[in-house]
């Protein structure tokens, strides 16, 4: 079974990041419909970089490795930076190949990332 | 008696590979494997009959519409209607219980009216009604399950009443396996002047439908669930309402008379089958109804019900393993279950690597998922070419699952 490496078993039994962060200064929550994974993430950004990260959520391995590997990468990088990522940077993270059916479940932690990132900006335009 | 190794032979899908294991498909429910008999029939009917039905006044034209037609009346004894024409076809189940609703529910559905579906219906047999209901000033109404599983039928006389203008039910649930009692869920409605709807596409590959018996208005199934092939499905409505329904989709091959300002409609099924059918399928889907027909409902059953409970001791030896099922005596053959810590996702992928082909999410029925309180579950679904060999498989596929994962 090679979809399941150690590494991505690993992250799914000990997630990183997995939790609350105090005093996030955004968040967004997710949800991937067809299999009922749901995510939601915090973020602590200062001057425009990741300073602190949290997930939460249920779902399969591959949401959950590619969340935990995902939230170890954001911290200390710019907001510009995380928007760049694309598609092929978090199966280069999960280091396996997605199957049609798994994209959704790969890539919902970085939706999530980058909707957060969207919240943030909405909201410090208003103020 | 069945003989999956002989029954196997006919599907040439099934001797596919993946790392020297053949394809163990268990995901029946969702679309059955076809037989050779029915890929000749497509391939046959393109090759020496392929021409348009109903209008054609040369050889092959009259034969495509003699073997259309033909696929018509054996769909009409495989469920008993009284009359061929009775018979529509459609493109699946979805497209026949649309039909109903926007033909016969778009003309006797009023405000304040109140049509009954169960919690365990597939979003086929629920967006209609919720839409129509919505449209019309209507009220749903759900049949809730049992703790057991099976839909509870003391709370469903409770719901009728002479508001009730439709009861549109599943015969059997594709998560749960429930068989529903349609003939008893009929009987009672009719009592309170109610028409019915059965939706039949997980029944009629495993069950002896005969709706003169069922006495139910309308039922609907679907091709591919049973052998056939894709895009077609079936809608059976009783002739004194398909009389009085209103056209579907307008265009040609359902019209008697055309001016420029108006048109006389063909009589049914005609009306109901605008535009050029999906003649090739229609045709190949005969083959799939004699295949079963030739295997006997008494056979398939007598089959699945022991492969059932083979499976179900199989999988009950797995500690871990968290069964979704209906007592035995009311179950058709689905087998819904989740694994602790396991999300159903990984379960399916984990025996795909196995070649192991098993149904993992919500199966169309999410307000159900929600009602038992799970996120998604995984399923097993059993037909006539399953065997033993094939549980074995799983049974061990998912033992090594739940290793890696532990
Ligand atoms: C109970 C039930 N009803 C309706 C449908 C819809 O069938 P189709 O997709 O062929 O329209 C399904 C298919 O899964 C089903 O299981």
């Amino acid at each position: 079974m090679d979809l399941y490496s150690e590494i991505i078993l690993d992250h799914y039994k000990n997630p990183h990041n997995k939790g609350h962060i105090d005093s996030p200064t955004c968040k967004a929550d997710e949800e991937n419909p067809q299999c009922g994974d749901t995510l939601s993430i915090e973020l602590k950004i200062e001057n425009s970089v990741v300073t602190e990260v949290a997930f939460n959520g249920a779902g399969c391995a591959i949401s959950q490795a590619a969340t935990s590997m995902l939230t170890d990468y954001l911290k200390g990088k710019s907001i510009e930076e995380i928007n760049k990522l694309k598609p092929d940077d978090i199966y280069k993270m999960l280091g396996i190949d997605i199957s049609p059916g798994r994209i959704k479940c790969a890539l919902l932690g970085l939706s999530t990332t980058q909707q957060a990132i969207k919240n943030h900006n909405n909201a410090s335009k208003k103020d | 008696m069945i003989d999956p190794a002989q029954i196997k032979k006919d599907f040439p899908i099934l001797n596919r590979e993946k790392n020297g294991k053949t394809l163990v498909y268990l995901d029946n429910a969702s679309t059955t494997q076809k037989p050779k008999q029915v890929i000749e029939a497509i391939t046959n009917f393109y090759e020496n009959t392929n021409a348009n039905i109903h209008r054609g006044i040369y050889d092959i034209s009259e034969e495509a519409t003699a073997l259309y037609e033909g696929a018509r009346e054996t769909t009409q004894k495989f469920i008993n209607a009284a009359s061929k024409s009775e018979i529509i076809f459609t493109r699946n189940t979805t497209e026949s219980i649309n039909l109903v609703a926007y033909t016969w529910g778009e003309k006797n559905v009023q405000k304040g009216d109140e049509i009954i579906v169960s919690m365990i219906e597939h979003h086929s047999n629920l967006l209609p009604w919720q839409f129509l209901a919505k449209k019309k000033g209507a009220h749903l109404k759900f049949i809730p399950i049992k703790d057991d599983l099976t839909l509870d039928i003391e709370e469903y006389k409770k719901l009728l009443s002479e508001k009730t203008k439709l009861v549109a039910i599943t015969g059997m649930s594709n998560v749960l396996g429930t068989i529903a009692p349609i003939e008893e869920i009929t009987n009672l409605a009719k009592e309170h002047g109610a028409h019915v709807l059965i939706d039949a596409a997980q029944t009629a590959a495993h069950q002896q439908i005969d709706v003169q018996k069922i006495n139910c208005d309308f039922l609907a199934f679907s091709s591919h669930k049973m052998l056939g092939p894709t895009g077609v499905g079936v809608l059976y409505a009783r002739q004194s309402i398909l009389k009085k329904m209103p056209p579907f989709l307008y265009g040609g091959s359902m019209i008697a008379a055309v001016e420029l300002d108006s048109a006389e409609f063909a009589k049914p099924p005609q009306k109901f089958e605008a535009g050029t059918s999906n003649i090739a399928d229609v045709v190949a889907f005969k083959s799939a109804l004699d295949y079963i027909t030739d295997l006997t409902f008494n056979e398939i059953q007598k089959h699945e019900k022991e492969l059932y409970k083979y499976a179900i001791s199989e999988l009950s030896k797995i500690e871990d393993i968290k069964l979704v099922t209906p007592p035995e005596d009311q179950a058709g053959p689905v087998i819904t279950f989740t694994i602790k810590g396991i999300h159903p996702h990984d379960i399916a992928e984990a025996l795909n690597s196995e070649n192991i082909a098993i149904r993992a999410g919500k199966h169309c029925t999410d307000p159900l998922h929600k009602h038992l309180g799970l996120i998604a579950t995984a399923r097993i679904s059993l037909y006539v070419y399953n065997d033993k060999q094939d549980i074995d498989r799983t049974v061990e596929a998912l033992k090594k699952c739940i290793k890696i994962f532990a």
